[in-house]
């Protein structure tokens, strides 16, 4: 007989109440009328990611103490529940903007259930406190976003950018275990403050195995952050996906990888600090630079930003090489804008490539920010946010992330982010350039008359990602202390 | 009351703003907007009146602060000094002239339109109003956002390529800053620019000097100047070198020059050079320009370049008169913009080959036109030409070189500023110019003429601003103590010593 250990069921709940909705929306496909599944879903896993928000909010008050619960297997701490408030809040603006996707009948049931056992998945993920929850969480979401991205078998691409990230991230995935298998060879453990014990009490710091492994877990992490030079599937992957997924894995999915980077080095590897701080930085700056000279470039709004999305995992990254109590907070802080930036821009490329029934680029985007005032306002103001202008939360996040490498003396980073900033400006203002100051007329469109599609779910998530961006720097104060709450778990 | 005084003048137009921007109703976009540009400009007059210009006191008038966040010292914190009071003057005149301007003349979209012009107004107002140097930034980058899309959307043909010149320079200028202020704050403990304490970093201070220096322009920084002046429409342009500019000089003086005394001595002597440089280059080129708008915007680079000049002086007649001459050289070539504005509505070009003779039946446009002129090329009497000369006066003592690069620079005024007037007024008549293109209307002469008169109270009455111009912030005659205390290490010059003494004194290094 094995002792089973006491499970904390409410440390677990964000992800249980995430997988009930994915099961009710699966069960609905058969059991729901066909006329009101459609509603009926959204709303089935609208509602499961506020509630699942509401139980992380909950835990974030119960644990002001971090413990380690599950057979140390998952940390309950306010870390966790406030990256998982953040992945909930991304899947509940992700539910509106697929609202208006179109999408076959037959897999409605389907997609929304896959999005709330992705987001399950993430929030188990944060929790992870051992490599064995860490590779379990990582599979679990990985997977579902597999199946996400190649889901719309009718969208050309789709099919592809599913493969593709299968592949990539099945060696992604690969990577990240081999090094787990490396560090326990070497330190005998799999826990992440075992581990740091055990390298402590052995002085493993400089055994090479550790530090391969290391290296490797940092690597597979870094695929999934898709942090340079591990990005190489994501502008094909976000380009080809469905748009919605696309918005919910450059939020969701780079705030969890990021988020448990962040615990995993400060947790299970304090002593290697001076290693692992400058590897950060290294790929900070090369993911900086990469994305923003390869931005540069591009014409499809997509891939642009997809490169815009490797560019901030830099920024990021910059944060949690930091170590230090600062970094922590702005990082989670960035997580906030970031998220709710990211989704509302995918949805508004999302609408621009119904309304076309072509992928959206620079030249076709012309005219549409006076043609459709709220998409291409709230457009604009994302542009800012990703460029780091005042009155968006993007400001904010980039000066506290800024601000956390300077007080921990790498003013050279600061100038990397600086100058990294100042070429992404090219990038994110065309995008404003090309909405409101290239005349619709230069497309060269057929007039088809009437109004635009009436998509007031979509505008619904656009508006409110929008409110997010620009009220993020206005409650700085409250938010930080919200985001200092979750870094002061951290051994930071 | 009073002390609300400064958060009413940045976010009266902010307010309007977002009223333009939700009430769906783009006829009255314009009236609207007006009425809050015309609404700041009275409570600035009332704040003349309640100003302490000669208060001796480290805390500027209208102080007020709130903790914004408290992690980093951060706070809302703005108030007046009298220099950046009379700068914040020149700001809401002449953006409530250029919006009347847009408002006569009439722009496609005009709900968009008018909200950017009273965003950007509280922009500018904040930038000159904010003692905190995060909110200071925030101001100087927020006038980024309503500039970047009034000059690409309402601009000319050629202004995708303008804006993209105008944003990648003072961008590139102002991220450098954003490092500064990081740095800044997190070696000084405080975002707080009356509290903090002087810093003597190098560093930190060429990242503030670049972004001014863009932004002024200072030569060899000025390559967005001319594509940006000639691309955006006129009453943007107008905002552009009347306003916009000046919070280059209200950078250097309230941070460069008081947060940095050490660096700002140091680097004095290559400041000025650019300056001097820009100053004779700048006017070289605006009388070898071809058009009306080239030779005010090379003016505006030759004029900056006298202004920099007297802020880099040393002693306290140099700045007072700067303080002046930006707010001549703000009320002159934002009236000549709108000036060239009216000729371009006439004859549809700017090009001086094919205007000429536009006196003969036009007294009104001659009359404004020649006025504006003349000051501007600082006849004696003018109050271009007090502010010239205690710029020189100041800079004198500096180094006479300087005073003779800053007489070189008025010699070249009057040259380029007759040519342009005999181009457009005089000579035979132009291609370009029908004989019934009409005199400036009432309601144009009702933009101008205040202005003009702005000019001519202050050609009558120059001490006006520069008797009261550094009176708060700095303290004239300091005592011995302060002088003991002083880190600046130039020596005491004669009766107008300046230097913000009083808030050296607080600032232990």
């Amino acid at each position: 007989m094995i002792d089973t250990p006491s499970v904390d069921w409410f440390a677990l709940s964000p992800s249980l109440v995430g997988l009930g909705a994915a099961a009710i929306c699966l069960l609905s496909g058969v059991f729901v009328p066909r006329w009101m599944l459609r509603p009926f879903v959204a709303l089935v896993a609208a509602l499961g990611f506020i509630g699942a928000g509401v139980m992380a909010a909950l835990v974030y008050i119960e644990s002001p103490n971090a413990s380690l619960e599950v057979a140390d297997a998952i940390t309950r701490d306010r870390f966790a529940a406030f990256v998982q408030i953040v992945v909930m809040g991304a899947g509940l603006l992700t539910v509106g903007v697929s609202y208006s996707a179109r999408m076959r009948r037959d897999h409605i049931g389907e997609y929304y259930a896959l999005l709330a056992t992705a987001a399950a998945g993430m929030a188990f993920l944060v929790q992870a406190s051992s490599l064995m929850t860490l590779f379990l969480g990582l599979e679990w979401f990985s997977v579902c976003l597999y199946v996400l991205c190649a889901i719309e078998i009718d969208v050309v691409g789709s099919l592809e950018a599913g493969l593709k990230y299968l592949i990539i991230g099945g060696m992604g995935s690969a990577v990240l275990l081999f090094g787990s298998a490396l560090v326990y060879g070497s330190t005998g453990e799999l826990g992440f403050s075992a581990i740091a014990n055990a390298t402590t009490a052995h002085d493993l710091t400089s055994d090479p195995l550790l530090l391969v492994g290391l290296a490797m877990i940092l690597a597979g992490l870094a695929f999934k952050a898709s942090a340079a030079p591990f990005h190489m599937w994501t502008p094909d992957v976000y380009e080809g996906a469905p748009t919605p997924v696309t918005g919910f894995m450059a939020a969701a999915t780079k705030a969890v990888a990021l988020a448990l980077a962040l615990r995993l080095l400060t947790v299970g590897f304090p002593d290697e600090k001076d290693v692992w701080t400058i590897a950060v930085a290294v790929l900070a700056c090369i993911s900086l630079a990469w994305g923003n000279i390869a931005a540069l470039v591009q014409t499809n709004v997509k891939r642009l930003l997809a490169y815009s999305s490797i560019s901030h995992a830099g920024f990021m990254l910059i944060a949690i090489s930091a170590d230090n109590s600062l970094g922590g907070r702005a990082l989670l802080y960035y997580l906030i804008p970031y998220s709710a930036i990211s989704v509302g821009a995918f949805a508004v490329v999302g609408a621009r490539e119904r309304e076309l029934g072509e992928p959206v680029t620079l030249a076709n985007l012309a005219g549409f920010g006076w043609e459709r005032p709220l998409l291409g306002f709230s457009m604009a103001t994302f542009m800012l946010g990703f460029a780091g202008f005042p009155l968006t939360g993007g400001f904010m996040g980039k000066f506290l992330i800024f601000s956390s490498a300077s007080e921990a003396g790498w003013n050279w980073l600061v100038i990397v982010g600086v100058v990294a900033t100042l070429v992404s400006l090219y990038y994110y203002l065309a995008v404003i350039r090309a909405m409101y100051m290239r005349p619709a007329a230069e497309l060269g469109l057929a007039p088809i008359g009437g109004s635009p599609p009436r998509e007031i779910m979509l505008s619904g998530a656009a508006f409110l990602a929008m409110v997010v961006n620009v009220g993020s720097f206005f409650a700085v104060q409250p938010l930080v202390d919200f985001a200092r709450g979750a870094a002061d778990a951290l051994p930071l | 009351m009073s002390d609300w005084l400064a958060t009413i003048l940045v976010f009266l137009p902010l307010a309007g703003a977002i009223l333009v921007w939700l009430i769906p109703f783009g006829r009255i976009a314009g009236s609207i907007a007006l009425l809050f540009a015309l609404a700041e400009v009275g409570f600035w007059i009332n704040g003349l009146f309640k100003m302490d210009f000669d208060s001796g006191s480290v805390t500027p008038s209208f102080d007020q602060q709130v903790t914004w966040f408290s992690d980093l010292d951060v706070s809302y914190h703005v108030g007046f000094y009298a220099f950046s009071f009379w700068l914040a003057g020149l700001a809401v005149v002449v953006m409530a002239a250029a919006i009347a301007y847009g408002f006569w003349v009439g722009r496609d979209r005009p709900r968009a339109y008018f909200g950017l012009m009273l965003f950007l107004t509280s922009a500018v107002v904040g930038v000159f109003a904010s003692q905190d140097l995060l909110l200071f930034y925030i101001f100087f980058e927020a006038m980024m956002i309503p500039l970047y899309v009034l000059i690409g959307v309402w601009g000319g043909p050629g202004r995708l390529g303008a804006t993209v010149k105008f944003v990648i320079y003072t961008m590139a200028g102002s991220l450098l800053m954003l490092a500064s202020v990081i740095v800044f704050g997190l070696t000084q403990g405080t975002f707080d620019l009356v509290t903090a304490p002087a810093s003597d970093s190098t560093w930190i201070f060429l990242g503030f000097a670049a972004a001014f220096a863009v932004k002024a322009p200072l030569f060899p920084l000025h390559g967005w100047l001319p594509d940006a002046y000639r691309e955006s429409s006129p009453e943007v342009a107008a905002v552009l070198s009347g306003v916009i500019s000046k919070a280059a000089i209200f950078g250097f003086i309230r941070i460069c020059f008081v947060e940095f005394p050490g660096p700002f001595a140091d680097f004095r002597n290559l400041i000025l050079a650019l300056a001097a440089i820009g100053l004779v280059y700048g006017s070289l080129l605006a009388f070898r320009a071809p058009d009306i708008r080239g030779v005010i915007a090379y003016s505006s680079l030759a004029q900056m370049g006298l202004i920099t000049i007297g802020v880099f002086a040393k002693g306290g007649l140099g700045v007072s008169g700067s303080i002046l001459q930006a707010v001549n050289h703000g009320l002159l070539s934002a009236s000549l913009f709108l000036l060239a504005g009216t000729i371009e509505r006439r004859t549809s070009t700017g090009s001086l080959d094919r205007l000429g003779g536009m006196a003969r039946g036009r007294p009104a446009l001659a009359t404004m036109i020649m006025v504006t002129g003349i000051i501007a090329l600082a006849v004696p009497g003018s109050s271009a030409f007090a502010g010239e000369f205690l710029i020189l006066a100041g800079v004198f003592g500096t180094g006479w070189g300087w005073a003779v690069a800053g007489a070189a620079g008025m010699v070249l005024a009057a040259m380029y500023m007759l040519r342009l007037i005999s181009a457009v007024l005089h000579k035979e008549p132009g291609p370009a110019v029908s004989d019934v293109a009409l005199d400036l209307r009432p309601a144009e002469l009702g933009i101008v003429v205040p202005l003009v008169g702005c000019l001519l109270v202050l050609s009558a009455w120059p001490a006006a601003i520069s008797d009261n111009a550094i009176g708060t912030t700095l303290n004239p005659g300091p005592s011995s103590s302060a002088r003991a205390n002083r880190v600046n290490d130039e020596p005491p010059e004669g009766r107008m010593d300046f230097v913000p003494v009083t808030i050296h004194v607080s600032k232990t290094r």
